[in-house]
């Protein structure tokens, strides 16, 4: 079969970030000049972005490569996020590589190779192509995790991930195998006329969802998370807890969200599971001492909150002549406050972790008030969003996961969620209250200096933070583009 | 005036941005514009008076935008007889509260007189909002900058106190929220009038089954109350504000005593009757019990305390039960009580943390065994000490007296059995007070220290004067407010609608009571009430 122009156009975001990975690699042997690798590593990303506006608007919606691919607005919405999310790495990184004297093209083009697996996971109709979009990100980011090989706890965090991550990899292509196996094709689209009370086929969505919960860390299926986040590169981790994480998401979005077959039993496994990533999450945050760790078990924490929302889907999906569209929103809306936030958290961290990443512990953050006003108060407003409060876009973003949880009458998970704010406001606070209301301690040797933040950081902060205020402020736009009736289209 | 209630919230926004701009060193000017942006705010403040006609119960000054489409939230403000003294309570201890912070706050000026904008942002939205979503945006909005005014500013264990306030807050306003959008689901809007509207004409709104009203209803009425309640504090989820209090710096305490609690009550009367009308009569009684057990408790706790500044904290757990036994009396006399100690109570015990604070600026400490005898070098600040114990200890012709009066007395004609146990508070409260009053002023002066502290500067002067004077023609021109709070009152008894309500009424009109100032109130309530309705 021969691909039409229009199948082209619809993969050139991915085709693009491609194309610049293999730049990059082509590059490092003639310029080592880090400026040059991150303006087109740079350039890179935000061409791949901006290609999706452009194979929007200039083919429109549709399937591609006979129904493999599925480009709607729901593809465009991830797409532009984890390209944002490439973008906003790509910026934080340089500074960093640079510091740690680290190469600097490869890594440009392991994100680049990432984040075209994250397009193609967000945009798959068919579980094959979404099996090579997860490895594509995935093996990306094993690598990634390691990527300072001289530090032990790098190498730690890369074999625990490459290890645990290709055993969930199994779960899922033997879920697509089974799910095949009943139902004839492995095209979600078609799948719909399938008998859904097969055990079989629930058995065989089952291993996907169980693959897919590794990948957003979900609880039981999380204890990777915290070493993994600590282990690797900040900039990684930022890039983990913002890109992978949506991409893995939107995969389960449009799997559990298209199959009727998939939606009608499986209200009370993400129930369950939502209840139970939110607890591990929290309460595994409470006793954290480095910021890192912490903020690995709050990403756990909050994708506890976004499987509400999904039980929230099912639900409605399954219930509701309405349909699910309220809760696809929340998914979205509260997916791109995430990535928001988390990126412009762990870019702080990454900054003030100075050389080697030594400065990570709660008691390094004591007096930054003071120190240094600015970053103090952009990280405040991150936890602050982190953890809901209003003027910022996670206020909205829990607003609507509640919103879609009380709409399927799921009060006691909308309780759950609500006790697990508390605790989270908890930790989310104490780290406030350490950076505006304690003094450095005289023992841990010398006050820890101000840290310079160089430009392309300072960017990174700047964008993160408006758009974590201004989101918190007028949630239209993106709300009634996430909440338009063809966001899934067929 | 259009506009004027946006002005009035975000005016101290503007001057906290401006605060922003001047040079951290540079406190004297600092001081100086925080001052004047809290003064300004409060002449903006009195301009509502004349708008808000006394007998009109609805809205006044309304703006009405919308805000985000979908959920339909709209920026929603107006101002009745309930928030319009409070609104203007709000904005008269700000200024008091820069004042008295003046030389009491040296480290990280500029953030202090920020953080006290931004609380007080939140705290006149709050009052102002009349979408629930709005409401709620206020409602946490304040939560940061109090956090900070308690954790920054605050004595040895703040930071306990900072994450103790933080948390029992949160916990309270969750569950507010899951209600929120709960009521949202069942009704489609967040505008409180629209809401107050649907669940009158159509209560089967509410659900399906008769059963279901009820229970969801109860639901939804805890969910709301327990914030509340959580804010009042009324016991036994007081903890939290003793170590607030104590741990707080002075301006922080009176804030937090005078408008912060109060937005508890007011939220009560707010939502949690109007809307929940059933709800809120089954739960009376036990709301009533806790009421009782507050006011006891507290003015027992304050009786044994050692610390000055606990001492007067769990005087607030006294008096603020006495405003929750005022509402939830479901009487109008009761309601106007209430809403009148809310403010009375703001005043005096505003009054009184400031002085407690005057004590802590000279001998840096609370202990009431470090004190004794010191009306002899602190002649001026006893006289004024005095006043206002008495005034927060109900004497007649202070504010206190009003306010307490009032609930006694229309809590006596619904139920009489809750005005007597109530009663035992009010003469608890003298207890403690005077008991407290002549171990710290009167006798011999018992530590040597203590001989040569200096009287009231004249900037303490000048606040405690102001402070005097209001206790003052609070008690004396009370109707001057009554007037204005009644129609509101009534409104609320009136939206909670069934003919229960009017039974409950019923004995207040056949027998009004004789021979008080309040009397031409009450008269003139009975009389407006069928006219303006």
């Amino acid at each position: 079969m021969i691909p039409r122009p229009e199948d082209l156009i619809r993969v050139l975001p991915e085709t693009i970030w491609c194309v610049f990975g293999v730049l990059m690699m082509l590059l490092q042997p003639f310029t080592r000049n880090r400026h040059v690798l991150s303006f087109f590593a740079i350039l890179g990303t935000v061409l791949g972005t901006t290609a999706t506006l452009f194979a929007s608007s200039a083919v429109g919606m549709g399937s591609a490569f006979g129904g493999l691919i599925q480009m709607d607005a729901f593809a465009v919405f991830f797409h532009l996020l984890v390209g944002g999310v490439a973008i906003l790495v790509v910026l934080a990184a340089g500074p960093y590589l640079e510091r740690e004297g680290l190469e600097s093209a490869e890594f440009y083009a392991l994100v680049l190779f990432a984040t075209a697996g994250m397009g193609v996971l967000a945009s798959a109709q068919e579980l094959l192509t979404a099996f090579i979009g997860l490895e594509m990100s995935s093996i990306s980011s094993y690598v990634l995790a390691g990527y300072r090989r001289e530090s032990l706890k790098a190498s730690e965090s890369a074999m625990k991930y490459f290890l645990l991550g290709s055993f969930a990899t199994a779960f899922f292509l033997y879920g697509i195998a089974l799910v095949y196996g009943v139902t004839g094709t492995t095209n979600l689209a078609l799948m719909g006329a399938a008998d859904s009370s097969s055990n079989l086929l629930k058995l065989g969505f089952a291993l996907i969802l169980i693959g897919l919960g590794f990948k957003v860390a979900a609880a039981p299926f999380q204890v990777w998370t915290p070493d993994v986040y600590e282990g690797a590169p900040t900039p990684v981790t930022a890039l983990f807890s913002a890109g992978p994480k949506a991409a893995a998401f939107a995969l389960l979005l449009r799997i559990f969200a298209t199959v009727p077959a998939a939606t009608h039993f499986w209200f009370w496994a993400f129930w369950i599971l939502a209840a139970l990533t939110m607890f591990v999450g929290n309460l595994g945050a409470l006793v954290q001492t480095n910021v890192k760790r912490l903020l690995a078990y709050s990403s756990i924490a909050h994708a506890g909150y976004i499987l509400v929302a999904f039980a929230a889907v099912t639900y409605l999906a399954g219930n509701s002549d309405t349909g699910a569209a309220p809760a696809y929103a929340a998914v979205l809306f509260y997916l791109l406050s995430y990535a928001l936030v988390k990126l412009g958290a762990f870019t702080i961290v990454s900054q003030l972790g100075g050389a080697g990443e030594k400065h990570l512990s709660l008691d390094d953050y004591a007096g930054l008030g003071r120190r240094q006003p600015v970053v103090a108060a952009a990280l405040s407003l991150y936890l602050l969003s982190l953890l809901g409060l209003p003027v910022t876009a996670g206020f909205f973003g829990k607003f609507y996961v509640f919103k879609a949880a009380v709409n399927s009458h799921l009060i006691w998970l909308a309780v759950l969620m609500a006790v697990n704010s508390i605790i989270g406001a908890y930790y989310y606070f104490r780290l406030i209250v350490v950076m505006y209301m304690r003094e450095p301690s005289m023992e841990s040797g010398p006050a820890p200096a101000v840290v310079g933040f160089p430009l392309t950081v300072n960017v990174v902060l700047a964008v993160t933070a408006l758009g974590t205020v201004y989101f918190g402020l007028f949630p239209n736009q993106v709300l009634s583009f996430v909440l338009q009736s063809n966001l899934l289209g067929h | 005036m259009p506009g004027l209630l946006s002005v009035l919230i975000f005016f101290p926004a503007l001057g906290g941005l401006a605060l922003l701009l001047l040079r951290g060193e540079d406190h004297v000017w600092i001081r100086r514009l925080a001052l004047t942006v809290s003064v300004v705010e409060f002449a903006f403040s009195l301009l509502l008076i004349p708008r808000v006609p006394a007998g009109v119960a609805g809205y006044s000054l309304v703006e009405n935008y919308r805000w985000i489409t979908d959920p339909p939230i709209h920026y929603h403000l107006g101002v009745d007889g309930i928030s319009l003294f409070l609104v203007i309570l709000t904005t008269f201890l700000t200024p008091i509260s820069v004042l008295a912070s003046w030389n009491s706050i040296e480290h990280r000026v500029k953030e202090f007189f920020v953080t006290l904008s931004m609380l007080e942002v939140g705290v006149v939205g709050v009052f102002l909002s009349l979408d629930l979503f709005l409401f709620f945006l206020f409602w946490e909005v304040m939560l940061i900058p109090m956090a900070f005014l308690i954790g920054i500013w605050g004595h040895e264990r703040r930071i306990y106190a900072a994450i103790k306030f933080v948390l029992y807050t949160m916990a309270g306003s969750i569950l507010m929220l899951v209600g929120i959008i709960w009521l949202y689901n069942v009704t489609g809007t967040f505008d409180l009038p629209a809401i107050q509207q649907a669940l009158q004409n159509r209560p089967e709104l509410l659900g399906s089954s008769v059963e279901l009203i009820r229970r969801n209803e109860l639901l939804l009425f805890l969910a709301f109350f327990f914030a509340f309640a959580i804010k009042v504090p009324l016991f036994p989820l007081h903890t939290w504000l003793p170590d607030a209090h104590v741990e707080a710096p002075t301006a922080g305490s009176v804030i937090l005593a005078g408008v912060l609690l109060k937005m508890g009550t007011y939220g009560m009367i707010r939502f949690c009757l109007p809307l929940f009308p059933h709800a809120s009569r089954d739960a009376a009684p036990y709301v009533a019990v806790f009421a009782i057990i507050g006011i006891i408790y507290g003015a027992l706790v304050s009786l044994v305390q050692p610390n000055l500044k606990k001492l007067v904290a769990y005087s607030s757990v006294s008096h603020l039960g006495f405003v929750v036994l005022g509402i939830f009396a479901f009487h109008n006399i009761s309601m106007q009580g209430a809403v009148y100690q809310m403010l009375a109570h703001g005043i005096s015990t505003g009054a009184l943390f400031l002085l407690v604070g005057m004590l802590y600026d000279r001998r840096h400490t609370f202990e009431i065994s470090q004190y004794g005898g010191l009306a002899t070098p602190l002649p001026r600040l006893a006289a004024f000490f005095l006043f206002i114990a008495l005034a927060s200890m109900g004497l007649p012709m202070l504010n206190g007296f009003v306010g307490e009066f009032l609930i006694l007395l229309g809590t006596f004609h619904v139920h009489a059995n809750w005005a007597s146990w109530a009663a035992l508070g009010v003469i608890l409260s003298a207890c403690y007070l005077l008991w407290a009053y002549q171990r710290v002023f009167f006798g011999e002066v018992t530590v040597e220290e203590n001989r040569t502290l200096t009287d009231v500067s004249p900037r303490e002067k000048w606040i405690l004067m102001t402070m005097a004077v209001v206790t003052l023609w609070m008690g004396l021109g009370s109707t001057f407010f009554t007037r204005r709070i009644a129609a509101s009152c009534q409104n609320v008894l009136d939206q909670m609608g069934s003919q229960q309500a009017q039974e409950a009424l019923a004995p207040a009109k056949s027998a009004p009571p004789k021979g008080t100032v309040v009397i031409g109130t009450l008269k003139e309530i009975s009389l407006e009430r069928p006219g303006t309705r």
